[in-house]
């Protein structure tokens, strides 16, 4: 009898922690603090680029967009900025476009390879082939960031979030939450704000 | 002691069950036609202003989804609001369209596509930029993607971050019917 007493209260303690697992969020992926896979994947040059590849970067600042979605384009111009502003400081914008073209024409290779030249990327536009790896980081939209430090015990997610408050008006913003975590980061600084929210593309599967 | 066998067989049958998948199948691209839309006048908000819509406190039942023209997956599903809104809306359901397209798309886009589909929900459309301090007080655990829609009366309320077919809509809100 005290065997299934013991028996029934393991098997609530389990419901119970099964239950916070699946709403935890509402989806898998990294939060801040966790560590954040390395990946290979093609570029529009149509080189494989690696986190690993960037010897001498402190860390990264990954950015999933897309050529389509009116938010990722309106972004554009600001995620250029960020890797002029941080590539020598060492935090280069590493973009990945996520969408499957298959569902979405508008973000084929050829695409993405016209835009990134009209445009003047100046950081790699990799390809999510098979769509592997953004729910490994859990993003859900584009544009959606995920400032990484490198570590000696990997690549730590520092930021999970939106590039600034107002999508609408470069010049209106108020809060540069990407760059205000980089320069925590070159600081040594903590971070203000680890976690934003904004509206965004639902990623095309 | 049966009964308590009963109960944990029970519980692990409870705890398996799964959250539906939801499905995310995408459109094209939504085209309109440029027509007149002088006679389409947009009901536009801040948060602030928006924030009375998803609190009201009579005895009505509110649907509310946010949209987009730009969002395929929510254009799809938008069919089966302008259905539960003909079908419920003599019997104690509003239900209420937040389109949160750009301002530069009013007049190119979100009127147009409202004239073409000749929507009969109340639109109600959300412009305000700091997406971090309202998102949150929509629903803790949204992250921003849409579409998602509220269901809400003086007694209940449920936030949905998924996509609905009609049956799957009407089910849901028949449980705020009761």
């Amino acid at each position: 009898m005290k065997f299934i007493k013991t028996l029934a209260v393991f098997a609530i303690v389990l419901v119970a922690s099964a239950f916070t697992a699946n709403t935890n969020s509402g989806s898998d992926g990294y939060e801040v603090g966790d560590i954040a896979t390395d990946f290979k994947l093609k570029n529009i040059d149509g080189n494989m680029v690696s986190l690993a590849d960037y010897k001498d970067a402190k860390g990264y600042i990954v950015v999933f967009t897309c050529n389509t979605c009116p938010y990722a384009i309106q972004y554009e111009d600001r995620i250029i900025a960020l890797d002029k502003k941080y590539a020598d400081k060492g935090f280069p914008v590493v973009a990945i476009m996520p969408n499957n073209p298959a569902v979405q024409p508008g973000d084929s290779e050829d695409a993405m390879k016209a835009r990134a030249a009209s445009k003047g990327f100046t950081f790699p536009y990799l390809f999510d082939e098979g769509q592997k790896i953004y729910p490994q980081y859990g993003a859900t939209k584009t544009p959606h960031v995920y400032l990484l430090e490198k570590t000696k015990k990997g690549n730590v997610v520092r930021y999970i979030g939106a590039i600034d408050d107002n999508y609408k008006d470069a010049d209106a913003v108020n809060t540069k939450y990407v760059e205000d975590a980089v320069d925590a980061l070159i600081d040594g600084k903590d971070i203000k704000e680890t976690k934003t929210r904004a509206i965004g593309c639902s990623i095309k599967v | 002691m049966k009964n308590i066998l009963v109960l944990i067989t029970l519980l692990f049958v409870f705890s398996c069950k799964t959250e539906n998948k939801t499905e995310t199948a995408q459109t094209d691209e939504v085209k309109v036609e440029v027509s007149s839309t002088d006679d389409i006048k947009l009901e536009i908000h801040d948060f602030n202003g928006l924030e009375p819509y998803l609190n009201r406190g009579d005895d009505k039942t509110y649907v509310v989804n946010f949209w987009a023209t730009w969002c395929a997956p929510c254009v799809k599903e938008l069919p089966h609001f302008e259905e539960l809104n003909k079908n419920y809306k003599d019997k104690n359901v509003e239900v209420m369209l937040v389109s949160l397209d750009f301002p530069s798309q009013y007049d190119k886009k979100l009127k147009p596509f409202i004239k073409k589909h000749d929507l009969q929900s109340k639109i109600l459309v959300l412009d305000d930029v700091d997406m971090n301090t309202w998102i949150p007080k929509i629903n803790e655990n949204w992250d921003g993607a849409i579409p998602v829609t509220i269901i809400y009366n003086k007694d209940k309320r449920e936030f949905y971050d998924r996509t609905f077919t009609y049956a799957e809509l009407e089910t849901e809100l028949k449980q705020f019917l009761k």
